[in-house]
């Protein structure tokens, strides 16, 4: 009986060494990880050292009559880039790029090698595409469908470089923007909260069919050396938001909600960025 | 008696298994530590030489490629940072914290040529 408890005994001094000895060594290592801040470096993806200007010049914008995408668009990019590009940002009027490309159109498909202009000689300019004769343009834009024959209007390089001569060969931006309204129903997942028999809280996911509504938003960006005429970059996105099919939402703000999320992506084309965030070191 | 000579020989075994690894180890353990604290100063370019010492002196060190991409990614090398953390992943799979250090970066990563592109 004596012998066994000493040995008991023993084996629990074993035991406590072995957990001190560990305990020591963690103490003694300190933490084995640390947060720290960074600053990621993000290169510009256009070399645009050969501009000193930018003019957002204007978007081919359709969908829906609720917002303006054309206006809110140039306001919002000029906005951004006054603040973080070094690039000077022209004042000018927003193009009606629509109602310039049906002008383009119409006198492309009367003969003409002519195109109007806003610019201030009124000189003429030639559709790149003109012999293969003009597609006809949809007066309403609702969908991708009726953007694609106003595409034409940017390789249109004679009448860009004439906007470029106008405003002294600045870097164009333009494009076209899709903002529609958008349903979708299905099933979602979404967390219930509820109460068991002993009233204990308890969260379970639920899935049930609902119907959404919201917005798709599609903007692509084209960039235009004003000196040529010519695209040197473009760039498409594509953002959508839903929400419950009770909650009214104004169109103007999920624009904005939308746009917020493609923005970076825009700016990282014309100027370097930092993106922050943390990460963790490791012993 | 029996016992205590068995958990004699366990502690000895583990004490002096792997003497070599174990100074290996060490020497890049302190390149590791000094990187941490020159990086928490702001002083990234010398964090990455220490970092990489210690992934020569042990390229077995997932921790050393994990802080190394770190500094890299700091820098703006994200090539050379994707390389690192795919070694310190490939070294430790089941690390926690690598993994989210990589998510994190692939996020980053993806967003430079995330958009379409013509010419």
């Amino acid at each position: 009986m004596t012998e066994q408890t000493a040995q008991k005994k023993r084996r629990s001094l074993v035991l406590a060494a072995l957990v001190a000895i560990t305990a020591g060594s963690t103490l003694a290592c300190g933490a084995t990880y640390f947060e720290i801040p960074i600053e990621t470096p993000i290169r510009a993806k256009l070399d645009v050292s050969a501009f000193q200007r930018v003019l957002i010049a204007g978007f081919v914008a359709g969908g829906t009559d609720d917002v303006d995408a054309n206006q809110e668009t140039v306001r919002l990019l000029r906005s951004q880039l006054r603040s973080k590009s070094s690039l000077r940002v022209i004042d000018a009027d927003v193009m009606e790029l629509t109602s310039i490309a049906q002008e383009q159109n119409k006198t492309a498909g009367a003969g003409e090698d002519s195109a109007p202009s806003r610019a201030t000689n009124g000189s003429a300019g030639t559709a790149s595409d003109e012999k293969a004769g003009p597609l006809p343009l949809p007066a309403e834009i609702k969908d991708e469908k009726d953007l694609e024959p106003y595409e034409r209007l940017f390789a249109n390089t004679a009448y860009w470089k004439r906007i470029g001569e106008e405003y002294q060969n600045p870097l164009i931006v333009t494009g076209t923007v899709l903002f529609m309204p958008h349903t979708r129903s299905g099933f979602v997942s979404r967390d219930v909260e509820d109460y068991d028999s002993f009233g204990r809280r308890r969260v379970r996911p639920v899935r049930t069919y609902m119907e959404r509504k919201g917005f798709i938003l599609r903007p692509k960006f084209i960039f235009i050396d004003g000196r040529t005429g010519a695209t040197i970059h473009s760039q498409s996105h594509r953002e959508e938001v839903l929400y419950n099919a009770q909650q009214n939402t104004p169109a103007l703000s999920s624009y904005f909600e939308l746009m917020d999320k493609i923005v970076p992506d825009f700016l990282q084309a014309l100027s370097s960025q930092k993106i922050r965030g943390t990460r963790v070191l490791l012993k | 008696m029996t016992f205590r000579t068995a958990t004699c020989i366990t502690l000895l075994t583990v004490a002096f298994a792997t003497p070599l690894h174990a100074d290996t180890r060490s020497d890049a353990v302190a390149q590791v530590d000094f990187g941490i604290t020159v990086a928490q100063r702001g002083l990234w370019r010398e964090a990455i030489y220490r970092w990489e010492r210690a992934v020569e002196i042990d390229p077995t060190y997932a921790a050393a490629f994990n802080d190394l991409a770190v500094g890299y990614e700091h820098e703006g090398q994200l090539e050379k940072a994707r390389q690192a953390y795919e070694k310190a992943l490939a070294l430790e799979p089941n690390n926690a914290q690598i993994r989210q250090n990589y998510d994190l970066f692939k996020e980053i990563n993806d967003r430079t040529d995330g958009a379409k592109e013509t010419p």
